[in-house]
């Protein structure tokens, strides 16, 4: 029943959920309250510089069009990684879910999952490797494609999107298979003796019961990567300049922290949207 | 078997191809002598022994490694703390806390990270290791909570009442009976806290001060000034560690939510 503590045990919960609140409070919210502040402001009130409300930096976003475009290229770019993960991580999930049984399904599925709980950086370095010019994966084409391959991909948006794929391709893999793990099999073999075909059970049952996982893992695909800067950086060159790069930039290269907070909560704003629109979906597909 | 059937095999084998080829390589490469990654492979260990004699990385290495366990700590015992709140009492607003939970972990880390800098600017921290472990705990007690309240959903609540009809006190009760069921969820939230701090590279990239860089911004600023088979020898290493803490987790946390 809501809200019928006593006084000591008010107390007591209190004390338990004071301290984790208290430091999400400071570290999360409070610094995302702050930025939006300062977003406001013509200069970082701790420096020499005189300081104003303006809303110039929202006005830059929209007078040159530069911020707009390279929001729109993140975005184009989460679509393109969120839809190849979805292909190629569903039918894996399938797979798993369904045609593999015991223990083995249990070791290949935290064989999947396994890459993601590892340090995010590191692969997306070891892609650099694989990619480079003249580098592992050209001379093993070499070995069985005659003539001398020049793939040419380091360096280049295909890059990007091969390195941010590997990041989250285990995300979806992950919600899609709780969801299809929870479809009963007798649903499916009743399904089939009814006659229904391998396509028609896919399209017909499994897909419909298993959307939502599949949507809440497109969702925390598509968060992080439209925010996404170390990727770009690494594996782009000089195609590497998204809106999240533009954001670090304003940060620890032009030293423009108000326009650099203007332009994260502009990303804020849009990622937020998302998550509001998407919120039944991911509440039903994480549950 | 059917086609089908192969097919599915296949399709499972090449992912995990995908998936570990690159990883593979780069581990393979830091035993070449060749600091171009060239080909034909000659083995050798001249970049672990660069590695041990680089007091950069071990002093960034040592740095990663105390921000995490501090981290954990703090992060495991707030976390659990709030997790038990939320498992027993029934208040007004309790949706609107569980719901707070999930902003650290949805909203990119580079408008979190930037907006921990602003904000530790503003009250007068600014950057450097205390700011970094600030960042990495709130980014670490959403998991602990989540991790730590799915093993309290297994947990039969009578024997709480049970204790206390017998004359335990809130305390004893906790300390006798709720937490040793709990054990494995706290270690597994415990280990996922330091996982999430130890491979932590954007938040730490805008809080740590250049010259006291934790390992991942190390390496970062490394990559970017170009390629170097320390780093990569590093990253070898750092990839393992954290894939045999997750192995570990594994045993008290199943992912699939089955088991």
């Amino acid at each position: 029943m809501a809200g019928t503590l006593n006084a000591g045990e008010g107390r007591r919960a209190a004390g338990l959920l004071a301290p984790a609140y208290l430091w999400l409070t400071l570290a999360v919210f409070m610094p995302l309250s702050a930025m939006l502040f300062f977003s406001f402001l013509t200069a970082p009130p701790f420096g020499n510089e005189p300081v104003a409300a303006t809303l110039a930096n929202y006005f830059a976003f929209f007078e040159t069009g530069t911020y707009g475009r390279l929001l729109w290229k993140s975005v184009k770019l989460g679509l393109w990684v969120t839809g190849l993960c979805i292909l190629i991580g569903y039918p894996c999930a399938l797979v798993l879910a369904k045609q593999i049984r015991g223990r083995a399904r249990e070791a290949l599925f935290l064989l999947v999952i396994l890459p993601f709980w590892s340090n995010s950086l590191v692969r997306i370095f070891s892609w650099a490797i694989v990619l480079r010019g003249n580098g592992v994966l050209e001379r093993a084409l070499d070995l069985v494609w005659p003539g001398d391959v020049r793939l040419g991909l380091m360096f280049t948006p295909a890059a990007v999107v091969i390195g941010l794929v590997h990041s989250y391709l285990p995300y979806v893999i992950l919600t899609s298979y709780l969801a299809l793990q929870a479809i009963d099999d007798d649903i499916i073999a009743a399904a089939r003796s009814l006659g229904a075909g391998r396509l028609t059970i896919l399209r017909r049952l499994v897909l419909p019961l298993s959307l939502s996982g599949l949507l809440a893992g497109a969702v925390l695909i598509f968060v992080p990567v439209v925010g996404s800067f170390m990727e770009p950086r690494i594996l782009g060159g000089r195609f590497g300049t998204y809106y999240g790069t533009v954001v670090e930039d304003q940060f620890v290269a032009v030293f423009n922290w108000p326009l650099g907070a203007a332009l994260s909560f502009i990303l804020l704003a849009v990622v937020l949207l998302i998550l509001a629109l998407s919120s039944p979906i991911l509440r039903k597909g994480l549950q | 078997m059917s086609g089908l059937r192969i097919a599915g095999y296949a399709w499972l084998a090449l992912v995990l191809v995908f998936l570990y080829a690159p990883i593979f390589v780069m581990a393979a490469m830091s035993f070449n002598a060749s600091p171009f990654y060239q080909l034909p492979f000659e083995a050798s260990f001249r970049w672990y022994e660069d590695l041990a004699a680089n007091t950069a990385i071990r002093a960034a290495a040592t740095r990663s490694v105390l921000i995490a366990l501090a981290a954990m700590t703090i992060a495991t015992v707030l976390g659990t703390a709030a997790a038990l709140a939320l498992f027993r009492y029934d208040f007004r607003g309790k949706r609107v806390l569980q719901v707070l939970l999930f902003p650290p972990i949805a909203i990119p880390w580079l408008i979190t990270g930037t907006a921990m800098l602003i904000f530790f600017f503003a009250i007068g921290l600014g950057r450097g290791t205390p700011a970094v472990l600030i960042g990495h705990v709130a980014l670490a007690l959403p998991y602990v909570i989540v991790v730590v309240n799915a093993r309290l959903a297994s947990f039969d609540r009578t024997l709480e009442e049970a204790a206390r009809a017998l004359g335990a006190g809130p305390w004893t009760v906790t300390r006798r009976v709720t937490l040793p069921w709990i054990a494995p969820g706290v270690v597994a939230g415990a280990l996922f806290a330091f996982a999430v701090s130890f491979d932590q590279f954007v938040v730490s990239y805008f809080l740590a001060k250049p010259g006291d860089a934790t390992l991942p911004v190390l390496i970062y600023t490394a990559i970017r000034k170009g390629f170097t088979p320390e780093i990569n020898a590093v990253s070898t290493l750092i990839i393992g560690a954290s894939m045999a803490l997750m192995l570990v987790v594994a045993r008290f946390f199943s992912f699939g939510g089955h088991r």
